[in-house]
Order: structure tokens, then C-alpha cells, then sequence
């Protein structure tokens, strides 16, 4: 895990896709050989988006139902950026490239307590977490919350694999999730996984940092997918250098940016590394951070952004770039 | 997919003496992986890939902190999990900034790492070397390190006719080729088992028996019981006895007992660490005689590293050949029928 492993793309055929809930498809896709399955791993997809190729991070399901195989769970995100559009419209016998898996979370043995939690669609790395704790016998916990059932897959299956360490939290039925509760009863020396909307993530880490516990023992992944507002169109100008952008729902300001030819500076585009970050000279509408390299200070200051994941929520927003 | 590994990487693997690793950077290469080893404050023993998540320089060449480690160049800190705690400029910390821990448990004098899947790391499948620190035995060591297959190491020690010709002025003699000798095996061991009845002590014993025994000039039993513990400690259950006074049946009290202890780790696919020792069961308070073994055994060695590595040249000098296997060398092949079973199974294959 120094450094980043080389990107080393190849085919897949889909064996199979199939509805896991109104939401969520379960899309299992044949390797054609032995490929190692890291617990919490993704796999990055050339995906199309309105004819575009774009790549997207989607998390393996290791639930060990279908051994050799990759296989993801997708939601279907209406507001999302297109991605979850085109896996949706999968059929058996499509070839994919991918790359990966690669993981993301680092899940170290032997500790004394886990506690995993997901939000939705969340729940996918941390399936094949879970069995290797099951089976090296750890002490571990699983919350997953959702909205509804429906936007809660894998649910019956996880409570069969690890019967009464699974508890959920449905809104929907009045069940909230209770972040302050769940860091409070965390015993001391437990390590926490979390996969889930940006919103319950950051909650989480605050209620976390407060409590005083270690940074490192709370261990998160970040596909800069999703923020605290859905996403919407807005436009961009650098005023420096006459460029003027809108941004549709389904593209990053980066994208939009250079294709307006302003010449940018990225990499990992994900909202982790801090190469893509500008100044933000003006805004019309609140910025939705979807990035974990600024600080809340940072973000609240509302000084800079990162435009690999970040937006306005609407409105119009003045930039100047490096 | 790829091309098969020598080695397999779900095992426990020597990668230091327990001395070696103290509160410094030790920059060693395991299985083919740059770690780096240092123990904690409270003596625990932690192994990082030695390769910094940002720019990939060694963080060998960086610093202690505490318990964790500050690379060199731009001040990424790790803790002893290998997780950043700290990134210079800038408030957050980036969630995929880690390098890789390695399992590590220190027993026998060694500290043992497991290059493969953590989770299978169990602590009860280190090698036997238990001669290493037991108080019934006595012994010291060193490191050799080979230019060569580690594999050839394995064979050299599973087949030890080798002996007479390679090292003829100390342990060698010519019964070792004359005796029949018996291999058997399970799934993760195997074992040669050659005794030599009523023959001339070669001078290394002969010397050693005259520790005990001053007076004996008559012929000795001598026994070589060879055990290869999966994937690559080989320990050699060796002595001599005076003839005909029941070694062969169990009572060695009219003889001498050694074991020569070896863990072979793979560094590359050329390369290895190959650690050893020699241990005896009698004079333990004796430290001259404990020195003596030991660069006495460092001379034999010497020989052995020689031939292995003009072997190594050599293989590489004629490409497009293999070996051409003898009985003598049922060891070693059932050795390497056992490695590469590990290894298909850890490709899926």
C-alpha cells in the first residue's frame, strides 16, 4: 500500500445482474481468472456517461456467494453523475474493463473491538470485512443504516452470515441512527469502519474527534461521490481568463473546467490529494465540500475548494486557478 | 496470469536475529518486499513496508518517533500500524495515507514476519526452533547471505551426501554415500533419516565426542535425521554415539547430540538470508566450546556458500536446462513438490 499500485486495466464479462432491492443491482462479473479480493477492495470502471467515457470506484460484495467472481453493488443514483446509469443498463455477456481490486480501507487484524458502519449502499466494503473478522474470530459490531429498507441491500444476508452482530437503523420507520451514542458505547481500543454519504461520515468523524479518540482508528474511504446537498447544475467563471463554465448535474467542475480550456492541475479525483484546490473569489450559493482534504475550518471559510468532487448548489461561482 | 513465485507468502518467514532489531531503522528485503524493522517503546518488535505512501523513498532513512516513523524527506509520520498521523502542510489527513504493517512475532531468537495475507498470520505456525532458547541447549549463530535460489540452500540440506566431497576435512565421510537412507513426509514437513553403524568418527565428531568422552577411540554410531518444516526451516538432528551402546534404539546418553538450525528466507528470486545455528546439549556453560562450534560450523558453511552461488552462475550460464534428479535427492524433491503446492494455492491454481 506504499504508494499507489500501478493502474493495470482488463476485461471482464458480466455473468449475471440482478435486483437486490427497488434500488440496487447486484452485478456479478467474471474475471476469466484467480484474482485476490482484498477485505473492504474496489474496483475502478470504465464507465459511458452521455457517450463520455468517465471511470467510476464501485466496492466488491465478498460474501463468498460467488467465489472468483467481482462483484458489485450498485444503486441507482437518480441525482447522481451517471454512473450508477450505465451499470443499471448492464446485460449478461457485456464486457467491462476494470481495474483493481485495490483497497482502499486497510483493515488490520487483531484488534480488539470493530465496529462497522454503512449508510445504504454503504454496506458493500464492509461485507467482506466482516467475514474476515467472523473468521479470525474478532469482536466485532455491524450498524447499518438507511432511509428505507429498500435502500438498505445485502441486509438479510449479513444477518444470516453474522447472526446478532447486525443491528440496522431505518429513518423511514423511525429508527434514527444515533452517531453520539454509537462513538460514546464504543469501548476504548475499538477501530471503527465506516462507508456512507458524506454527511453521516463527517458527523461521525466530529462526534469522533470530540471524543478525544485517535484519528487513525477510524478508518474511512472516500469516492467523492457524494456531498451534503444533491447535486445540481451551477456555472464557473475564471475571471482572469475570460472562461465561463456551467456544470451539469452529471459532470465535475474539473471536467466542465477543462473543457472550457482552462488548463488544470488534478490527480487522484476524489477529493483526497489537494492538487485540484483554486480560489474561490465569489459565490451565489452555499459550496457543497465533497472533498476530505480541507479542514471543517477550512471548508467553513470557504476560501478555496477542491473541483475534482466539489459544487455550488446552484447559483453562479467566481474562481481563480493556479 | 503470472509467472509462478519460488516462494510462497502465507508463512512465517525469519527476516532478523532478535538482536539485529532495536531502536533503529533496519532496512531489510523479505520475500521479495523492502521492510523496515525497529521496536517499540515497550520492546515490541514492528515491520513496515519501506517504501513512504507519498514519494516512495525508504523510510529506512527516516526517524524514530515514539512509536512511529517520520520519513525522511517530507516529514510523513506513521504510527507502528503504519497509518499517517501526520502530513505536512495541510490540516487533514488523507484517508489512503498508510503503508503496509507486517505481522511480526519474535520466538527462537528470531523476529518472524509474514509476508502474505494478514489474516492467516497465526503466531502457532512459526517454525520449531525451539533449540534456539532452550535451556537444555546450547549454541550461537549467523547470518550467511546467499547469491543465490534459496531453494538451493533447502536442497543442499536435505541431501547430505554432499558431505563427503564438499566438506571431507571436518564432517565428512565415505559411509554417508554407502548407507541407505530413508524419506518420509506430510503435508508441510519432510524428513531423511540416515544411520551410519559402527564407522570411524570424521574429525569434527570426533573432537566433539572427545568433550565427554576423552578416553573413547573405538568406532562410533552416527545419525543424521534431517526435518524440513514448511517453507524453508530445515533442522538436523546430528550426532554421534559410541558404537553398539543403543543410539540407534533411543539411549543416546553414550554419545553426543547437536542440531544445526537453519531458516532460509527468500530476499529476491537470486538472493536469501540464510540464518543458522548450531546447538548442543551438552557443556552448555562451556563457552568455549560454544564458539568454537560455531566458527567451526562458519567454516563448513563457507564451503556450502561457495558451490551454492557458482551454482546459481551457473544455472544462469546454461539457460534452457534443468536438473537432472537423483535418488539422493528425494529430499529435496519432496521439498519442492510441497512448496510448489503452496504456492499453486495461494494462485487459486
Amino acid at each position: 500500500m506504499a504508494g499507489r499500485e500501478r493502474a493495470r486495466w482488463f476485461d471482464v464479462r458480466v455473468e449475471r445482474t440482478e435486483p437486490v432491492t427497488s434500488e440496487v443491482r447486484r452485478i456479478v462479473l467474471d474475471p476469466g481468472g484467480p484474482v485476490a479480493v482484498p477485505p473492504g477492495g474496489h474496483i475502478e470502471v470504465a464507465v459511458q456517461v452521455d457517450g463520455r467515457p468517465q471511470t467510476r470506484c464501485y466496492s466488491l460484495v465478498d460474501d463468498g456467494r460467488d467465489a472468483g467472481r467481482l462483484v458489485v453493488g450498485v444503486r441507482l443514483a437518480p441525482d447522481g453523475r451517471g454512473g450508477s446509469r450505465y451499470m443499471h443498463g448492464l446485460r449478461p455477456g457485456d464486457t467491462l474493463k476494470v481495474c483493481g481490486p485495490r483497497d482502499g480501507f486497510g483493515l488490520l487484524p487483531g484488534r480488539e473491538r470493530y465496529l462497522l458502519l454503512a449508510g445504504g449502499i454503504g454496506i458493500t466494503p464492509l461485507i467482506g470485512m466482516a467475514r474476515v473478522l467472523r473468521d479470525s474470530g474478532a469482536d466485532y459490531r455491524i450498524v447499518h443504516a438507511g432511509r428505507s429498507r429498500d435502500a438498505m441491500p445485502f441486509l438479510d444476508g449479513l444477518r444470516a452470515d453474522h447472526p446478532g452482530r447486525v443491528e440496522c437503523a431505518v429513518s423511514g420507520e423511525g429508527t434514527r441512527l444515533d452517531l453520539a451514542g454509537l462513538v460514546r458505547d464504543a469501548p476504548e481500543g475499538t477501530e471503527v469502519y465506516v462507508c456512507g454519504p458524506m454527511r453521516m461520515v463527517e458527523e461521525l468523524r466530529r462526534h469522533w474527534q470530540q471524543a478525544g479518540r485517535p484519528a487513525s482508528a477510524l478508518r474511512l474511504e472516500t469516492f467523492g461521490s457524494s456531498g451534503t446537498h444533491p447535486a445540481t447544475e451551477f456555472t464557473v467563471e475564471i475571471p482572469r481568463l475570460g472562461i465561463h463554465a456551467t456544470v451539469p448535474r452529471n459532470e465535475s467542475m474539473l471536467d466542465a473546467l477543462r473543457a472550457a480550456g482552462a488548463d488544470m492541475m488534478f490527480d487522484c479525483l476524489r477529493g483526497e490529494c489537494g492538487l485540484c484546490e483554486v480560489r474561490v473569489l465569489s459565490t451565489t450559493a452555499p459550496i457543497d465540500h465533497r472533498d476530505v482534504f480541507l479542514s471543517d475550518r477550512q471548508k467553513a471559510a470557504e476560501h478555496t475548494l477542491c473541483t475534482c468532487v466539489s459544487r455550488a448548489v446552484g447559483g453562479h461561482l467566481s474562481i481563480d486557478v493556479p | 496470469m503470472q509467472t509462478s513465485r519460488s516462494f510462497p507468502l502465507n508463512a512465517w518467514y525469519a527476516a532478523a536475529w532478535d538482536h539485529e532489531v532495536g531502536r533503529s531503522l533496519l532496512a531489510r528485503t523479505v520475500c521479495g518486499a523492502p521492510v523496515v524493522l525497529y521496536r517499540r517503546t515497550d520492546g515490541r518488535v514492528t515491520a513496515l513496508a519501506d517504501a513512504c505512501w507519498h514519494r516512495l523513498v525508504p523510510l529506512s532513512m527516516g526517524r524514530l518517533v515514539g512509536d512511529g516513523i517520520q520519513c525522511g524527506y517530507h516529514g510523513i509520520r506513521y504510527d507502528s500500524d503504519g497509518r499517517a498521523t501526520h502530513m505536512p502542510a495541510q490540516e487533514t489527513l488523507n484517508p489512503s495515507a498508510c503503508v503496509r504493517s507486517y505481522p511480526v512475532v519474535e520466538r527462537h531468537r528470531y523476529v518472524w514476519l509474514w509476508p502474505g495475507d494478514p489474516a492467516g498470520a497465526d503466531p502457532a505456525l512459526v517454525p520449531d526452533m525451539h533449540w534456539n532458547d532452550d535451556p537444555e541447549w546450547a549454541g550461537d549463530g549467523k547470518t550467511i547471505h546467499t547469491e543465490c535460489d534459496y531453494r538451493l540452500v533447502l536442497d543442499n540440506l536435505m541431501d547430505l551426501t554432499h558431505e563427503t566431497f564438499l566438506h571431507g576435512s571436518s564432517i565428512g565421510n565415505a559411509e554417508l554415500n554407502e548407507v541407505p537412507f530413508e524419506v518420509t513426509h506430510t503435508d508441510t514437513t519432510v524428513t531423511v533419516t540416515r544411520w551410519m553403524h559402527g564407522i570411524q568418527a570424521p574429525p569434527f565428531w570426533a573432537a566433539q565426542l572427545a568433550e565427554r568422552f576423552p578416553d573413547h577411540t573405538g568406532p562410533v554410531d552416527r545419525w543424521q535425521i534431517i526435518r524440513f518444516e514448511a517453507p524453508s526451516t530445515i533442522c538436523i538432528d546430528v550426532g554421534v554415539a559410541k558404537a553398539g551402546t543403543g543410539a540407534p534404539e533411543g539411549d543416546r546418553s553414550q554419545g553426543v547430540n547437536g542440531y544445526v538450525l537453519n531458516t532460509i528466507t527468500p530476499e529476491t528470486d537470486g538472493t536469501s538470508h540464510y540464518f543458522w545455528a548450531f546447538a548442543r546439549n551438552y557443556k552448555l556453560l562451556d563457552q568455549r566450546i560454544t564458539t568454537r562450534l560455531r566458527e567451526g560450523v562458519s567454516g563448513v558453511f563457507f564451503e556450502d556458500e561457495t558451490m551454492l552461488n557458482a551454482q546459481q552462475r551457473a544455472i544462469e550460464a546454461n539457460p534452457g536446462y534443468d536438473f537432472y534428479n537423483l535418488n539422493i535427492d528425494a529430499g529435496g524433491m519432496w521439498v519442492r513438490r510441497l512448496l510448489e503446492r503452496m504456492v499453486d494455492a495461494e494462485a487459486g491454481v
